[in-house]
């Protein structure tokens, strides 16, 4: 009896499992059932706790993973050490409080100001949209791209790299994809950006925006078959035929199933919330310190007239 | 009908010629591989104009792989000359910049550039490569450095 049901209880468990993990809405209708339940669980166990602060700071957990995408382990089993990671935590809060590192997405443009070892006395400004972003913690690196002079150049940075002064943000935004390696294959004037362009600020409290640029890109040959990557942010790419169907049939629709797939590469929620209750309190401070020095700078002293 | 048919297999090779790539994903510089002048000069613009941009056909170091600020022999427009590479396709290290194209500057053998301009931004980290490769009474090669218009 109980073996017959086995697969059943196992999948019921994952699911379950899974949708504590990700916080996500997608959550079923039973699994909402069983979400509720776990929480006034939880709630009978400890009373005291209060489970209104306890929601508003899973909420906060949500937007974290966004914003400091760096703070949460590799998954992969073999390159975890809790202490380590502890360690390099600290050491990136460390980091933080020498140099403002603002929330940035791939798709968004960023000016670094970087001291160079090969031109002594200088410092070295690259302005350019960030085209991936990967890593964790402080091997956390991305790269910019931009076309100067007609020449594509693209740049590598570590996040927490000590010769780097300042990053900014010069436009805030994201893109229909997730790495915009496809920017390589495009035509120039899609990765230009002018190297003195001026800071755009959003208000204040508003979302990112994301932008559904579609990008056109140059005749074949290309550097990788983008028509089987099922990109968002490309125009048609104008293939004779049987490319479309070769990329058909390559295709891995069920993928997007794959419950232990996407367990194996995700953080379990538990583990997000202890990390970043952890580091919270630090980045918090960090952040009304940056408000209250833009405050102040924005003050500019009138000078005197002669 | 014959000559015709001559014509068009001449035509299917040559454009499997240029399709064809001797080093696949790494963008490695070796012999054989294409490169781009981006100076002025008159045999590099006359080349790049032509579409026949020069072949490396030899790297002057141990590896036989060309990395950036190597020195590299070239077939260009029937000569041979030599040259710097300054600016890969390939992955660099952090902070250093990789280029869209595999970029090279011609040299005479005292290391004097032909060219009296560079079009494209150059590697700042070429001002160590280069002062390195410089010896007392040898090639001088940090004279690229001074007809360079932009460095990255």
């Amino acid at each position: 009896m109980f073996s017959s049901l086995y697969p059943f209880y196992m999948v019921f468990r994952v699911k379950m499992f899974l949708n504590i993990r990700n916080g996500l809405s997608v959550a079923t209708n039973s699994s909402k059932v069983i979400r509720q339940l776990c929480t006034k669980a939880a709630a009978f166990e400890n009373v005291t706790n209060n489970k209104q602060s306890n929601e508003s700071s899973k909420n906060n957990v949500v937007d974290y993973r966004h914003i400091y995408p760096e703070f949460l382990p590799d998954p992969k089993p073999e390159f975890r050490n809790v202490l380590r990671e502890k360690l390099e935590r600290s050491d990136m809060i460390a980091r933080r409080t020498q140099i403002q590192i603002p929330e940035f997405y791939v798709g968004s443009i960023l000016a670094v100001t970087s001291s160079d070892k090969h031109t002594p006395g200088k410092n070295n400004r690259f302005v350019g949209i960030c085209i991936d972003r990967e890593g964790c913690g402080l091997r956390a690196t991305f790269i910019l791209r931009n076309v100067i002079e007609q020449q594509g150049v693209e740049v590598k940075f570590e996040l927490y790299d000590p010769t780097l002064h300042k990053i900014e943000v010069l436009r805030l935004e994201k893109r229909l994809d997730d790495k915009l390696f496809y920017l390589r294959d495009a035509l120039p004037q899609y990765s230009t950006f002018d190297p003195n362009m001026e800071p755009e600020l959003l208000p204040g409290g508003s979302t990112v925006p994301v932008n559904n640029l579609k990008v056109k890109l140059k005749p074949k040959p290309w550097l990788e078959r983008w028509e089987r990557q099922n990109l968002q942010g490309v125009e048609d790419l104008g293939l004779p035929e049987k490319f479309y169907i070769r990329a058909k049939e390559l295709e891995k629709p069920w993928e997007k199933y794959d419950l232990m797939k996407d367990y194996m590469k995700t953080i379990p929620e538990e583990e997000q919330t202890e990390i970043f209750s952890e580091v919270q309190s630090h980045l918090h401070k960090l952040e009304v310190t940056r408000k209250q020095m833009k405050r102040k700078r924005v003050f500019v002293k009138p000078s005197k007239l002669a | 009908m014959l000559t015709n048919r001559f014509l068009n297999l001449q035509k299917t090779v040559s454009l499997a010629k240029n399709y064809l790539h001797t080093s696949g994903e790494r963008y490695e510089i070796q012999k054989l591989t294409r490169l781009r002048v981006v100076d002025n000069s008159e045999i590099g613009k006359q080349a790049m104009a032509e579409g026949k941009p020069p072949r490396c056909i030899h790297v002057y170091n141990k590896t036989g792989v060309g990395r950036i600020g190597d020195k590299v022999l070239v077939a260009i427009k029937g000569e041979k000359k030599k040259g710097i590479l300054v600016g890969l396709k390939q992955n660099q290290k952090t902070k250093v910049p990789k280029f869209d194209s595999n970029n090279l500057v011609l040299i005479d053998d005292n290391g004097t550039p032909m060219g009296t301009r560079i079009h494209v931004p150059i590697p700042t980290i070429l001002r160590t490569i280069l002062k390195e490769k410089t010896q007392a009474k040898g090639a001088d090669y940090t004279k690229i450095l001074a007809i360079a218009s932009k460095f990255v």
